[in-house]
């Protein structure tokens, strides 16, 4: 079935007009997303890749009946634009937007706690169920179709993970990227929840990195509950402590975050971890297929 | 003087200002911490009695002599909470009143003024029973500064590494690292992997570099130009995979670059994602020294290989 996404999700676009927002919903479009609308404050009337721009988000959703909305909005306006998504109660917000305040966020993850909507992100390439729909930024083409779950921190890290595992004849049911902010709508363990409950998972790859404990308190969880094949891999084993390491959160501070306590946490929880970046798809392999 | 702190890490970082404060009469020496904790989505106030010494190490010993109340940002940081940490930190009388303001002016300041961590060590209890602050440490966000001008007016560059200030000027995130091996990669993650898979292959990366989701030929010679800067790099691997980023883009940049400044040391570029043949074939077609890699793996040894030749 996938998790989250599938052919019969609906997406408005927030910031649709936008040269980041315009870019990326033709790609969508052109991989077959259901795309039926923007949302610009101010520009409501006009229209983008023949798809029709609203003022408001609520306006966007009577019209076109969208359950999803995808956030390209600039990062002062972002937690804005997630507010107002998760007002009107749509179902999935994914917030590829990168750079909000985490004053911002930490907001808007209270808000959510009084919503029905789920954040995916910020700072996040999105959510892919190969062949049904693709919501954010990920190169559609080096998907392909299939059993494999992927949860990420990380954006590339994650294209690396796909292509490895495509080459090998891997097809994946959804990738999430969950995003490298400290403050995000989804963790690792929300989604693992979704995979084990999936039927067309039934093997996942979990890509974490420095900063943080969230990737100890899901092996923790994984430990206890999931009973699925599952492989690890930490990004940042040679990152020096103390230096923010591009995203936001990608920070060891005083003696946390390091990849080895994570590494160690994956492997008590009977994980194989990936030896290196090279090794994710074979590594997968191993342990689902044997 | 180099201070060396759990924040700057083993080589530390030079003194060049110091804030002399004048003689407290003490009583007791508190910490008072704020930071953003991930677990809850919010603002974590941190006290202990234990303060004047390295607070970490009491995390890690004594994790009980540490009090913490996390504050609904809906609410803000509630009186009975201030009362709750001064009880915990044994105050009496006035100096839980005292003790309270400080925390609440503290916390509104956090928030006004988007900070990430704030620590004072030593609060101190002075012999009158009033709280004093003596020494102080905050950090803000990055992503906030643009509406912060006040904080950003108080940068001081001295401070930093000159590259990595330039890298950020030009919209790169750079790290500075101490191994012979120029890196360019989009993302931070692969970033990351790019100098874990370095490593893993028995050498070390010269910095982190994520030319990011956006870069342009500009970016890309940018960011080449800073590697080359570096002396101690005698190889450099360029590591993309394009999402938004289109290959055909990274490698008209990579040989514009190399026109520009030219290349004294081998340079390997692995390619792959969106407009890879393009990329490759502009790579190929160039009549420049590049060695093209298929893979990471590839790229990583080939580069270490390279470097060992010369």
């Amino acid at each position: 079935m996938s998790i989250l996404v599938n052919e019969d999700t609906k997406v408005l676009v927030q910031g649709i007009t936008g040269s980041v927002g315009a870019f990326h919903s033709l790609q969508m479009i052109e991989y077959g997303t259901k795309i039926v609308g923007g949302v610009t404050p101010g520009k409501g009337g006009l229209s983008v890749h023949d798809r029709p721009v609203f003022n408001t988000i609520r306006e966007g959703i009577e019209a076109t009946g969208a359950n999803a909305t995808v956030v390209y909005v600039p990062p002062p306006f972002a937690a804005d634009a997630i507010l107002e998504a998760a007002e009107a109660g749509i179902e999935l917000i994914v917030a590829i937007t990168e750079g909000i305040p985490v004053m911002d966020m930490i907001k808007v993850r209270r808000y959510l706690e009084t919503s029905k909507s789920r954040l995916i992100g910020p700072n996040c390439p999105g959510v892919i169920s190969p062949g049904k729909c693709k919501i954010g930024i990920m190169p559609g083409h080096i998907h392909k179709e299939g059993a494999v779950g992927v949860v990420s921190k990380s954006g590339t890290l994650t294209y690396e993970a796909v292509g490895q595992l495509s080459a090998l004849g891997l097809g994946q049911s959804t990738c999430v990227g969950i995003g490298g902010d400290p403050i995000n709508g989804t963790n690792f363990i929300d989604v693992l929840e979704m995979f084990q409950a999936d039927d067309q998972t039934e093997a996942v790859i979990m890509i974490g990195e420095i900063g943080g404990t969230a990737e100890e308190e899901a092996a923790a969880w994984i430990a206890e509950n999931f009973t699925k094949p599952i492989i690890g891999f930490v990004a940042g084993r040679t990152a020096p402590p103390g230096k923010r390491m591009g995203h936001a959160g990608a920070i060891i501070s005083g003696g946390k975050g390091t990849a080895d306590e994570k590494i160690k946490a994956m492997q008590a929880a009977g994980m194989l971890v990936a030896p290196t970046p090279a090794e994710l798809g074979t590594t997968l392999k191993k342990a689902y297929k044997g | 003087m180099q201070l060396i702190t759990h924040q700057t890490g083993p080589e530390g970082q030079k003194v060049r200002r110091l804030y002399i404060e004048s003689g407290a009469d003490i009583d007791k020496e508190l910490y008072l911490g704020f930071v953003v904790d991930r677990e809850t989505g919010g603002v974590v106030v941190m006290a202990s009695t234990e303060g004047g010494m390295d607070i970490e190490e009491v995390a890690d010993k004594t994790p009980e002599l540490i009090h913490k109340v996390a504050v609904d940002p809906l609410t803000g940081l509630a009186g009975f909470q201030t009362r709750q940490l001064a009880f915990a930190l044994g105050l009496e009388g006035k100096a839980v009143r005292s003790f309270g303001k400080l925390v609440t002016a503290v916390y509104t300041a956090f928030v006004e003024k988007d900070m990430s961590l704030c620590e004072i060590n030593p609060l101190v209890l002075t012999g009158a029973g009033t709280i004093v602050a003596l020494d102080g440490k905050m950090n803000f966000d990055d992503n906030a500064l643009y509406r912060q001008k006040d904080i950003e007016a108080l940068r001081d560059s001295a401070e930093e590494d000159a590259i990595e200030l330039e890298a950020k000027d030009a919209g790169l995130s750079y790290v500075n690292l101490d191994g012979n091996i120029g890196c360019m990669v989009n993302g931070a993650g692969l970033a990351m992997a790019t100098m874990d898979i370095i490593k893993h292959y028995g050498a070390e990366p010269a910095n982190f570099l994520d030319v990011g989701g956006g870069a342009t030929a500009e970016t890309v010679t940018k960011a080449f130009k800073l590697i080359t800067a570096d002396s101690r790099v005698e190889g450099i691997f360029i590591n993309i995979f394009g999402g938004i980023m289109k290959c055909d883009v990274i490698a008209a940049g990579v040989i514009a670059a190399v026109k520009e400044v030219g290349l004294k040391v081998p340079l390997v570029v692995r390619l792959e994602g969106t407009n890879v043949k393009e990329g490759k074939r502009i790579l190929s077609e160039s009549d420049l020294a590049i060695i093209a890699a298929d893979s990471m793996a590839d790229g990583a040894e080939k580069i270490i290989a390279a470097i060992g030749k010369a």
